[in-house]
């Protein structure tokens, strides 16, 4: 019985924690981006999830040169040496994006909602120029060594039933985004400039009256954003695959997540990517062999227990969206902007 | 310039690209684009009833589109009697457990104190009205998706002409819309943006899922048709005739053998004009039916007080118009309008292909169009549905063209040359996104702006 | 020759004009308050001075210079500080953190002027790591005049700073912008509360109309039977 017990801990770490952990990272650093841009910027940027591909696509086109040139990382992925591209790739994109379309309205101080469809456009764009320079097909560039913990020697070595496999790309994911996470609030919370992007989404115009610089304030932002969704996208890409319609579809987990923390709150879009993902996860997941491990012999259930169809799983971040927006229309974390 | 006048050459434009079009490529495809033109315009006014009328930005035109198609096959595909006796008794058991536990789900919520009683209440009826369904549901799904899967393995339709399911797709929207808009409505501006963009993937992932109700990504295909088969006409003898007449000129003077050989190609090529036309007919029938209705319901007092809440939310609240409701009229409206120019569009595919709808296809394209044609001006939202289909559909072979005239001097198999070629097919979107923004920034009342006043 | 002047001016919002020649002044080490009745213009005024409301018609000169062109932000650099009336704090930001953001556009050693401010008000202090959100309004406003003193001003604007505080809370900030006077700043101020305000004031404005009706000191202001009888009830 207690072997039981630990072999349905080990299933459900295999199939739903360390997957969600991972995913979850992934969306929390994309949910960053779009909360930042939302709480500084003041709309909701539609464009954040092809910022991402594309930031993701020079990543890739990166990493085939070094591996061109027969540079490695040995164990890690190469994409590691290449996310520095990305990360300059995607800057470049959302500074031009800024410079040429949403300045114009910003300085106007057009309504919101025209500035979010003029994300739209530069959805657009950059959709067309990701699969005009990679094409729309499934890239694959991860390297190194796959399985960190392999499944097979996980059993061998600890004599249960079942394995646990952890790939290198799903620990490099979270320790990336730790990594990412915690300068950004060093930046945000000791900085003199983190400060004025604290004090400016706050109350633009009493950072305007002690002297913060709204176009550094903008710029910083739209660095900080698109650093973290070329990170997010990179790192998605090695632990799935790169496609970039999927990064389009994306968004919608992206937005769930920062709206369900509280839009403009950091702490926030990272419980929210983690709430979204494990939900995701968790409700997706067929139950059978658990139940097996810790049910008695008589109450076996017979079908796969899966509350929600693998298909659904997009809906579940929606559906999480609008429950939240319902019951707390503020997200989970109020009061607290940046 | 006046509105009419760039009405006027608005549409000679695009006239002129269509004739170019059926000069250079075919008068075949030409007509194809225009018939798509003409269910874009259409999906086009559904979304200026709601952006250009009342300002609502409803990003899930896909999931009313879709559900319009869905009404195609639900109307005209013949019933499966099989799968109904084997499992449309338990649908209906599961529906009825649905309405007992959302029943049980409210009384819990009216019933129970406060705080934890009353959580413990609702997740407890939630979870025992999953299990309840599902009891019901699964197995009658099972039952149905047996029955002959490989041909239907779903429900069918209800054997009706295929025209009734573009007036059921517009009410299939209606509904739909009046659901979401209950729990989506109340929300802030960009927070209802984004519900609506998740709403629409959940109904697209139903429609993919479910295949008791239309096969999901196994596809409905051979829809009825309103319109004759090319088949058929190349056979009947009118038709026949008419082509020998049309064609008397160019058939003058031809020997026996390459007389019937010419005949038989223009025949068939005529019956697919034909068989356009009609189509075109149709299409055209709904499109001026419903810019009719749309320009008299904008110049109407509704109208007016429509701009009125768009303009000013705030004040009008405090006039006493209630904002919700005539938000959810519109929104309403708009979707049932996306729903018949969906049923339309499955209608001319001859099949429902749920893996077909994309948002940036589907709800974003559209989008451009209302933006770029003049948001609240109907004429505009026509205009720039037939500009933005024809320069999304010609995008492509343009692209071609000229990567073809630029490497003219590369070899064949040039590498570069074959990456510039794989390359043309994807400027579709660089394309929109860059009109939609030369629009926005220099003329953002677009082609034809908003005539009636403010 | 007073340190900053509004003279003549003339502007609004677009459309008709608020402010139809008014002029007001204040020195160095004095206060000087600007009364009168609802829609009289006096925000407007205060605005106008600080650049957030377009002269049509007018001059606005610090130390003897003309400023009417520069924006908000370059006067805070010449020395002017603002506390607007509302959202005069940064709520999710400590009080502390308010602070620092008020000496954003200095290099030097700010702590020298923290301490000043928690001097002036100590319950600043012992609050300085809760989020400003979390105070009592005369609280807040105590955070929004240290903020606005930790730019180091010459000129210190305050647009109605006892709004919506207590009788007991007005009177403690009153004694702590008599404070402020006396280290040499001026202070320019909106105020509701016409008696309590012209009583600590050098300079008296009282506008009706975007107009000076009456001008002169506090005390004559007091004094002087038809502004108590039209504008301070008797």
């Amino acid at each position: 019985m207690d072997i039981d017990i630990v072999n349905a801990a080990v299933l459900l770490a295999n199939f739903v924690v360390v997957p969600a952990i991972a995913y979850g990272s992934q969306l929390a650093l994309g949910a960053l981006g779009i909360t930042l841009v939302y709480g500084i910027l003041r709309f909701a940027n539609f464009s954040h999830g092809d910022l991402m591909a594309f930031g993701t696509m020079a990543a890739i086109l990166g990493t085939w040169q070094l591996q061109a040139w027969g540079i490695g990382l040995g164990l890690l992925p190469t994409a590691l040496l290449a996310l520095p591209v990305g990360i300059a790739a995607a800057v470049a994109a959302a500074l031009a994006a800024d410079r040429t379309v949403f300045r114009f309205y910003r300085v106007r101080r057009s309504a919101p909602m025209v500035l979010s469809i003029a994300s739209v456009g530069v959805m657009f764009v950059l959709n067309g120029v990701v699969r005009v320079i990679v094409g729309p097909d499934d890239r694959s560039f991860s390297d190194g060594a796959r399985y960190l913990i392999n499944a097979r020697e996980f059993k061998s070595v600890t004599g249960l039933s079942e394995g646990l496999s952890v790939r290198t790309s799903q620990v490099l994911t979270l320790a990336l985004a730790v990594a990412a996470v915690a300068a950004l609030f060093w930046f945000l919370q000791r900085t003199r400039a983190g400060k004025a992007m604290r004090a400016y989404s706050d109350n633009e115009d009493l950072a305007l009256l002690s002297g913060v610089e709204p176009d550094r304030v903008v710029l910083l932002t739209w660095a900080i954003a698109a650093s973290l969704a070329a990170i997010a996208g990179t790192l998605y890409g090695l632990d799935k695959s790169f496609q970039p319609f999927t990064y389009l579809q994306l968004l919608l987990p992206m937005f769930a997540a920062a709206i369900v923390g509280g839009i403009g709150q950091p702490m926030g879009a990272i419980a929210g990517g983690f709430l979204v993902a494990f939900s995701e996860i968790a409700l997706t997941y067929p139950y059978k062999k658990f139940l097996r491990y810790v049910l008695p012999e008589d109450m076996q259930p017979d079908g796969l227990v899966q509350l929600l169809s693998t298909d659904y799983k997009l809906s579940v971040s929606f559906a999480i969206l609008v429950v939240v927006l319902l019951w707390r229309p503020t997200g989970l974390f109020r009061g607290r902007v940046l | 310039m006046r509105a009419n006048a760039r009405a006027v050459i608005g549409f000679s434009v695009v006239a002129a690209a269509l004739l170019a079009v059926g000069m250079g490529q075919s008068w075949s495809v030409s007509l194809a684009v225009f018939n798509l033109c003409l269910i874009s315009a259409v999906m086009a006014l559904g979304v200026n009833i709601q952006w250009g009328y009342a300002g609502l930005f409803n990003v899930g035109t896909m999931a009313f589109a879709a559900l319009g198609g869905l009404a195609a096959v639900l109307v005209s595909q013949p019933p499966v009697h099989d799968a109904m006796a084997a499992g449309g008794a338990g649908l209906l058991a599961a529906v009825a457990m649905t309405c007992l536990a959302a029943g049980s789900v409210w009384l819990a919520c009216r019933l129970l104190p406060r705080g934890r009683p009353r959580a413990l209440g609702i997740a407890a009826a939630a979870v025992a009205g999953y299990f309840a369904v599902a009891a019901f549901f699964d197995p009658a799904v099972e039952a149905i998706e047996a029955v002959d899967p490989s041909t239907s393995g779903y429900l069918g339709g209800l054997g009706l002409p295929i025209m009734l399911s573009w007036a059921a797709g517009g009410l299939l929207a209606a509904g739909a819309a009046w659901a979401i808009g209950r729990v989506a409505l109340g929300l802030r501006a960009d927070y209802f943006a984004i519900a609506t963009l998740g709403i629409s993937e959940i109904v697209i992932a139903v429609l993919k899922n479910e295949d008791w109700l239309a096969r999901g990504v196994k596809n409905v295909t051979g829809l009825d048709r309103p319109v004759p088969y090319e088949i058929d006409l190349q056979q009947a003898g009118w038709f026949l005739e008419l082509v020998r007449v049309l064609n008397s000129d160019a058939l003058a003077g031809l020997a026996e053998a390459e007389y019937a050989a010419a005949l038989r190609e223009l025949t068939v090529e005529a019956s697919g004009i034909f068989v356009k036309l009609c189509y075109a007919g149709l299409f055209l029938a709904v499109l001026l039916i419903v810019l009719a209705l749309s320009e008299r319901a904008l110049r109407s007092p509704w109208g007016r007080m429509m701009r009125a809440v768009r303009d000013n939310e705030t004040a009008a609240e405090a006039l006493g118009k209630d904002v919700y409701r005539r938000h959810m009229q519109v929104f309403v409206l708009g979707s049932a309008v996306v729903g018949v120019a969906g049923a339309m569009l499955v209608t001319l595919d001859g099949q429902f292909t749920p893996n077909s709808y994309n948002p940036l296809r589907f709800t974003f394209l559209i989008w451009v169009m209302v933006i770029v044609g003049g948001s609240g001006n109907n004429l505009g939202a026509v205009l720039g549905g037939f500009i933005v289909w024809l320069s999304w559909i010609e995008a492509e072979p343009l692209a071609l063209w000229a990567v073809d005239a630029l490497t003219a001097a590369m070899a064949e198999g040039d590498p570069i040359r074959v990456r510039l070629v794989e390359a043309a097919a994807h400027v579709r979107p660089i394309l929109m996104g860059t009109i939609l923004l030369l629009v926005m920034r220099f003329s953002p009342r677009g082609v034809i702006p908003e005539t009636v006043g403010r | 020759m007073s340190h900053l002047t509004g003279d003549g001016m003339h502007g609004g919002y677009g459309g008709a004009d608020i402010l139809r020649g008014c002029t007001v002044s204040v020195d160095k080490g004095e206060i000087a308050v600007i009364v009168g009745p609802n829609g009289a213009g006096k925000s407007t005024a205060m605005k106008a001075l600080f650049g957030m409301v377009r002269l049509r018609e007018g001059d606005v000169r610090l130390a003897g210079e003309s400023i009417a062109r520069l924006t908000p932000q370059d006067r805070v650099k010449l020395g002017m500080a603002f506390v607007p009336q509302s959202g005069n704090v940064f709520t999710t930001m400590t009080v502390q953190e308010n602070l620092e953001m008020g000496a954003f556009l200095r290099r030097d050693d700010i702590s020298a002027s923290m301490e000043r401010v928690f001097d002036l008000f100590p319950v600043l202090k012992e609050k300085r790591r809760q989020t400003a959100g979390e105070l009592s309004g005369g609280q807040r406003q105590q955070v929004a005049i240290g903020r606005a003193l930790m730019t180091q001003p010459d000129v210190l604007m305050l647009d109605e700073p006892t709004a919506g505080v207590s009788p007991i809370v007005m009177d403690e900030l009153f004694d702590r912008i008599l404070e402020v006077r006396q280290a040499g700043i001026a202070v320019l101020m909106v105020e509701q509360n016409a008696r309590q305000a012209l009583a600590i004031a050098d300079r008296g404005f009282v506008l009706v109309t975007g107009e000076n009706r009456h001008t002169g000191s506090g005390q004559a202001l007091l004094a002087n039977p038809e502004v108590r009888r039209s504008f301070l009830g008797g």
